[in-house]
């Protein structure tokens, strides 16, 4: 009944996942370790610093509060599957180029992450708003006013098309 | 692998570093546990009976898991509650013929954000739920997870004691119901036996010509509280206080029910010269203790301002046109 390896199926990034992984094995280190997929980052691994963000069924949480077995069956989405390889980059991640929202970009995946399901709630957000969104991630360059303005500027490109069209 | 210097190899040994079919190197934080994830009540209570002290029930995971990866908590068997989608609701429902709520304990807090009019009349809750954790917590987080790990900062077992909700917890073997003023016995520890799972909380629906507040201070949006009161005031049609409600979080071992400030409240004109008295007697009552965040007179201070606070704000809220602070 009770098990300490389990084989998962899941989908991240639009993919199915099936492999064997020890319960205990945290879902960040599933997906950087197992995976590969070194996008998603982890710093203080207890929950504090918002760095491991990804979607569990298009919600922001903390991977390495999960563990990998308790998303089989469901669909997580990494920093990885916001722009394919090559591609353009998502209108976030442009915005946080432009407006220099990156230091040493370690906390940028986590903040990405939490702020793509945002932006959908909130296309117009206000700057209380957004600064509230971003109380769970942490950036130590202490680069909040540009992840703000990133916001804004990426709020500010998204709506435009649709204001101008007749 | 041979290029790997042989301390490193040795200091990942130490965090039980397993190499996966020669491919991967990965660590595993957590030490190690059975798993089992039943996807119904009765199968979960007779897991855990089975279990007895080595069973360890996983709600939410916003602070167990924690507790996990620094290896504070070593439980041999995991009984995760996730799969259990019976125990997440948000239902109207009367106790003894007390209109109120029933909320299921894996009821996530974000569930609870986003309910609709099944929650109007719950103003304490809907204004505490956005003070707990970040986005991220919030949409994994239970109600009843909250509310069974009993941290003294924590913004649910407050309000659950502010409101004198009620508790049922089941084994496999018996159901009972817990009065919130017995449900938290000490700091992390709750009125439950290893074979039981908190199964629902109820909470009353605030009456007629009542307001309530909750207000905390924290170092950053999100954080735990370093204090935090809820207050819950009634008035009769002379403006009287009928029922008067004053908690307060994050200063003693437990959250805390302000009595001796409840009492002098009852059948008085509401004005803030009762409030100030109140804060006073919050001030006199709290044992906060110290730690990096706030020393203890820091912490003594700010639960009389935010019980003034938070005694003023439910008054202003008590829907009433004649409503307004007697200064």
């Amino acid at each position: 009944m009770t098990d300490t390896r389990r084989t998962v199926r899941l989908t991240v990034n639009g993919e199915d996942v099936e492999q064997e992984v020890p319960v205990r094995l945290l879902l960040s280190d599933f997906l950087r370790a197992t995976l590969g997929l070194t996008g998603t980052h982890v710093g203080c691994e207890h929950g504090v610093c918002g760095c491991c963000t990804v979607l569990l069924d298009g919600e922001p949480v903390r991977s390495c509060l999960l563990f990998a077995v308790q998303t089989a069956g469901h669909e997580i989405k990494t920093v990885e599957g916001l722009a394919p390889s090559g591609g353009p980059l998502h209108p976030l991640q442009s915005a946080f180029r432009e407006e220099h929202a990156l230091q040493c970009g370690f906390c940028t995946p986590g903040f990405l992450m939490t702020l793509v399901p945002f932006m959908q709630d909130h296309p117009d957000p206000t700057d209380t708003e957004i600064r509230e969104a971003l109380s769970g991630n942490l950036c130590r360059c202490t680069g909040y006013q540009n992840i703000v303005a990133a916001v804004r500027r990426a709020a500010q490109t998204t709506q435009q098309p649709e204001e101008a069209a007749p | 692998m041979s290029t790997v210097p042989a301390t490193i190899i040795r200091r990942l040994l130490l965090f039980d570093t397993v190499i996966g079919r020669g491919q991967y190197l990965f660590i595993l934080k957590p030490p190690p546990f059975d798993y089992v994830d039943p996807q119904s009540v009765p199968e979960a209570l007779e897991v855990l009976q089975q279990c007895g002290e080595d069973g360890k029930p996983l709600a939410g995971g916003q602070s167990l898991v924690p507790l996990l990866n620094m290896r504070l908590a070593q439980p041999r068997v995991l009984v995760d509650l996730n799969r259990i989608p019976a125990l997440a609701y948000i239902t109207a429902r009367s106790l003894d013929g007390s209109p109120g709520v029933a909320i299921g304990s894996m009821t996530r807090h974000r569930a609870v954000e986003k309910a609709g009019a099944v929650l109007d009349g719950f103003p304490l809750l809907r204004e505490a739920i956005g003070w707990v954790g970040h986005p991220q917590i919030r949409n994994r987080g239970s109600v009843g997870g909250s509310i069974a790990h009993a941290d003294p900062s924590a913004e649910l077992p407050l309000v659950f004691l502010a409101l004198d909700g009620v508790a049922t917890v089941r084994s496999a073997s018996v159901e009972r119901t817990v009065p919130a003023s017995e449900f938290f016995l000490y700091t992390f520890t709750p009125s439950l036996e290893p074979d039981e799972l908190l199964t629902e909380i109820w909470l009353p629906l605030a009456g007629r010509r009542t307001g309530q507040a909750f207000v905390e201070i924290a170092r950053r949006h999100g954080d735990f509280a370093l204090v935090a009161a809820a207050a819950s005031l009634t008035l009769d049609s002379a403006g009287v206080v009928s029922e008067a409600r004053v908690a307060i979080g994050g200063a003693a071992p437990l959250p805390v029910r302000i009595h001796a400030a409840e009492d002098m409240l009852r059948g008085e004109r509401a004005g803030l010269d009762r409030f100030r008295e109140a804060a006073r007697l919050v001030r006199e009552t709290v044992e906060p203790s110290a730690d990096v965040h706030a020393d203890a007179e820091y912490r003594r201070e700010v639960a009389g301002v935010l019980a003034l606070r938070a005694l003023t704000t439910a008054f202003e809220r008590v829907p009433n046109e004649n409503a307004e602070v007697t200064r």
